[in-house]
């Protein structure tokens, strides 16, 4: 287990900060989830971990600085699920899920046998097995996303990614894929950050949220502490209702304004 | 009987590194093979006289070796330029790097060629190597400059405009330098018809390193196709990987088109086909592009040699025959291959 921590980081698009001043330690074993309207700068956190932006301030895993690794070794302990993965048509799954294992393999080399092993015993874990030979193209939006899922775990690192991991899927394949993430984490002892706009769903997964707002911090706590009604009224100017199950839940529910 | 559950059989490592299509390469092989048999064969020459013989050996032989190396050539940098770029779309010719490497060249003929003819090293193909280079270059960041919702077409009208610019030039150059049209031109059109062996170990080397360096990436090419976010995700180098595949396709294209002249299409018209075939993998598509590049140009130079007997159809009409209708179907069903 990794623990990942930010300390300043600011990351700028042209004159525009899309973060600053971002600093959190995520402990090892973690889920983390980055809440916020939309430009909050979720994304830009997660895409400057991920090594895809220039940043400011230091990212570090486990105490040593990200910024001082090859892009192999990065990869070896980040991966990166981003908002809509390219998934060509004619790969297949299991060429695609392959994919995972190119920061194990040399500039000039070829995948070897514990490479192909780990691939298979990932497609079987993820109840994915079926999928191996077909393409991508045909598969389904929650098929392609648990795909997308098996290759970050086929990468083996510690430190997981995913941008808003549920956009594109109906609430039964939202929860099927949120299931599968948390199931993964317990089991391989992953550190989880992730960006998501659903806030009943982020609070139901996540061990802690942070809100966005104009690239920095507003609030950061268990579910409980941060969707509180003038909270996201204030930063999201939405009207909504918050409702504590006996189970401990928080579920946000949007209240119509006009009568 | 419902089957038991836990009876399914577990993923293997086998299983997962099977590939569809592994006979497509021995096919391409045998089809190579039949293309070179018959490159040989036809033609007015077909007695075994000694005569004949050294017909064959001296004028048909580096020609259709000739043809073969120019086809393999084209096909593969296609192919790699197509993975680089994630476009289906692009061919050397597309991209302004055949048009690059005629201003280059055009401008040694310009400076005088009759001087550098005692050089160590030939400075024509250096010339056509880094005219086309600086072409695709200059295309590459026209055409990124569109925005980042870049799409294929884009790069191709980037192409289209450094192609007009780079033929203006040697325009250009050609008005200041009227004595030396025949020779430029003979060097654009090509001479293929007179190959000898000289010509074959003139292009060989740079063919060899660049076919070898191409091959050697294509397993980053597949890694490609995810984008370059996710590229860079998995550990990928991708501006070094692109920057590396652009050097190398272009540097066995300036080499072929220094020998062969304005041949198009084939870069584009090979690795679809391929596509169609066996799949999209680069790992497959990018030795069978080259063997059957090298098929189809070789049996593409034959209906020149036949049809106006004994005069000769440039090879560059016939390729273009086939290959113009094929890059609007290319254009139909574009945005699906490459996604």
């Amino acid at each position: 287990m990794s623990s990942l921590a930010f300390v300043d980081l600011s990351v700028r698009y042209g004159r525009r900060d899309a973060i600053a001043g971002f600093t959190d330690t995520v402990r090892p074993g973690e889920w983390l989830c980055l809440i916020g309207p939309n430009g909050a700068g979720k994304s830009s956190i997660l895409r400057a971990t991920a090594g895809l932006v220039p940043h400011g301030g230091r990212i570090e895993v486990d105490g040593s600085p990200l910024s001082l690794r090859s892009s192999r070794r990065r990869a070896e302990l980040v991966a990166y699920v981003p908002q809509s993965p390219n998934l060509p048509d004619d790969m297949t799954g299991a060429e695609y899920v392959l994919l995972g294992r190119n920061p194990y393999i040399g500039y000039f080399g070829v995948e070897s046998q514990h490479d192909l092993a780990m691939v298979a015993s990932v497609l079987d874990r993820l109840d994915l097995a079926d999928f191996a030979r077909r393409p991508l193209g045909t598969m389904s939006g929650g098929e392609r996303q648990r795909l997308v899922i098996a290759r970050a775990i086929a990468q083996e690192a510690p430190i997981l990614l995913l941008d808003e991991p549920t956009s594109a899927l109906d609430i039964g394949h939202q929860q099927q894929a949120l299931e599968l993430v948390d199931r993964l984490r317990r089991e391989h002892g992953l550190t989880v950050v992730s960006a998501m706009h659903d806030l009943t769903l982020a609070g139901l997964y996540a061990d802690r949220l942070a809100l966005l707002h104009q690239g920095h911090v507003v609030a950061t706590g268990p579910a409980a502490s941060v969707l509180r009604p003038e909270t996201l009224s204030e930063f999201y100017g939405v009207s909504v209702s918050v409702h504590h199950e006996d189970d401990g839940t928080v579920v946000v529910v949007p209240r119509r304004t006009s009568a | 009987m419902l089957a038991d559950p836990l009876a399914r059989t577990a993923t293997t490592a086998r299983s997962v590194a099977a590939r569809p299509g592994r006979w497509w390469l021995p096919a391409s092989l045998v089809l190579l093979a039949v293309a070179l048999f018959l490159g040989v064969m036809v033609g007015p020459a077909g007695n075994w006289g000694s005569a004949d013989w050294n017909i064959i050996w001296n004028v048909r032989l580096p020609r259709v070796v000739l043809a073969g190396i120019v086809g393999a050539t084209l096909s593969l940098s296609g192919a790699s330029y197509q993975g680089v770029f994630r476009n289906p779309l692009v061919d050397p010719y597309l991209l302004g790097v055949a048009a690059g490497a005629g201003l280059g060249a055009t401008i040694v003929f310009a400076v005088g060629r009759a001087s550098t003819t005692t050089w160590l090293i030939d400075p024509l193909p250096l010339a056509a190597f880094i005219g086309g280079l600086l072409a695709v270059l200059l295309t590459y960041l026209v055409g990124a400059s569109f925005g980042a919702n870049r799409n294929g077409v884009t790069l191709v009208l980037a192409g289209v405009a450094v192609t007009s610019l780079a033929t203006a030039i040697q325009a250009f150059v050609l008005q200041r330098n009227t004595e030396v049209i025949r020779e430029v031109y003979s060097w654009i059109l090509g001479r293929l018809t007179l190959a000898n062996w000289g010509d074959v170990r003139l292009v060989l080397p740079y063919v060899v390193v660049s076919s070898a360096v191409l091959l050697l990436h294509r397993r980053h090419l597949d890694v490609l196709r995810v984008g370059d976010d996710e590229a860079i995700s998995l550990g990928t180098q991708v501006t070094r990987v692109r920057l590396v595949v652009v050097i190398a396709a272009t540097m066995g294209t300036a080499a072929v088109v220094s020998v062969s002249g304005l041949i198009g299409f084939v870069g584009i018209v090979v690795p679809h086909a391929v596509r169609l075939l066996a799949g999209a993998s680069y790992r497959r598509l990018l030795p069978l592009s080259l063997v059957v590049g090298a098929a189809f140009l070789i049996l593409a130079d034959i209906p020149g040699r036949v049809l106006q007997d004994p005069a000769e159809t440039p090879i560059g009409v016939v390729t273009a025959f086939f290959g113009a209708p094929f890059f609007i179907l290319v254009l139909r069903t574009r945005g699906r291959s490459l996604g």
